[in-house]
């Protein structure tokens, strides 16, 4: 390889100052990290309230304590933005969007719908 | 190069249309979801009912497989982009550089165990 090594490298991402639309980008890997561990609270709810009438009424008890509506709230909230962030790949990937403003202007709205969506489902939940 | 041995594609383009593929599939179920939760006023036997038609559960098979595929191609890019030397010499030290493939090789075996217990897992539930 001819590359000149006293070129400055820098590859400590935790250093440069991160624009919005780079913190909506990692947000929605993170997202779909924490949604992997998310499945399993997703299965088990579908598992639940398929089995049997009683553990169907059983899952709407547990439901109905403080912590078990967090934690389901929270896979939800985490399916949401990883749902909006990656509809707007989508957009992104047909080529619409991709200027410096359009960036910066989707990456605001990925944050304000999810956002309005996540406060929704847990007035939904509560 | 770095081989991509690992990766479910086997090319990047691959994994890059699977990906979206996977995800539309999973959009699609998502919203059926939310309309079914709404129609069906949350009673078991409606619930129970709506399971129990072919076409629910051939949706919610083409849902788990994309979940599975869908989540090793987000995991296989998180592993090659941070569990690497580079990276793992910058934010530890030389040592633990030295052991990346080894911590990458055991992350990526650990994603896939779970995701096939899931697979197994929701074909259990859509099954029984």
């Amino acid at each position: 390889m001819t590359v000149n090594d006293k070129r400055p490298v820098n590859l400590d991402l935790g250093s440069i100052d991160m624009p919005l639309p780079a913190l909506v980008s990692i947000t929605h890997r993170v997202t779909g990290l924490l949604l992997v561990a998310g499945v399993a609270v997703l299965l088990w709810l579908l598992d639940a309230s398929l089995a049997s009438e009683e553990s169907f009424s059983a899952i709407q008890a547990l439901t109905s304590s403080f912590f078990c509506k967090l934690i389901i709230w929270l896979v939800l909230a985490a399916l949401i933005y990883h749902t909006v962030a990656g509809i707007k790949h989508l957009i992104n990937d047909m080529g619409v969007g991709e200027t410096l403003e359009a960036g910066v202007a989707s990456a605001k709205a990925v944050l304000v719908v999810s956002l309005v969506l996540i406060v929704l489902m847990g007035a939904l939940i509560w | 190069m770095v081989t991509a041995v690992t990766s479910l594609g086997r090319s990047g383009l691959s994994d890059w249309v699977i990906q979206r593929v996977t995800a539309l599939v999973l959009l699609a179920y998502l919203v059926f979801i939310v309309l079914a939760v709404f129609a069906c006023d949350l009673s078991y036997t409606e619930w129970k009912g709506l399971f129990e038609q072919t076409w629910v559960r051939v949706f919610s098979v083409a849902a788990l497989l994309s979940t599975a595929m869908h989540a090793w191609i987000g995991l296989w890019c998180i592993s090659t982009d941070y569990l690497i030397s580079r990276v793992l010499r910058i934010k530890f030290n030389d040592a633990v550089a030295a052991r990346a493939n080894y911590y990458r090789w055991a992350f990526q075996a650990a994603s896939a165990i779970v995701l096939f217990t899931y697979v197994v897992w929701g074909f259990q539930i859509l099954w029984s």
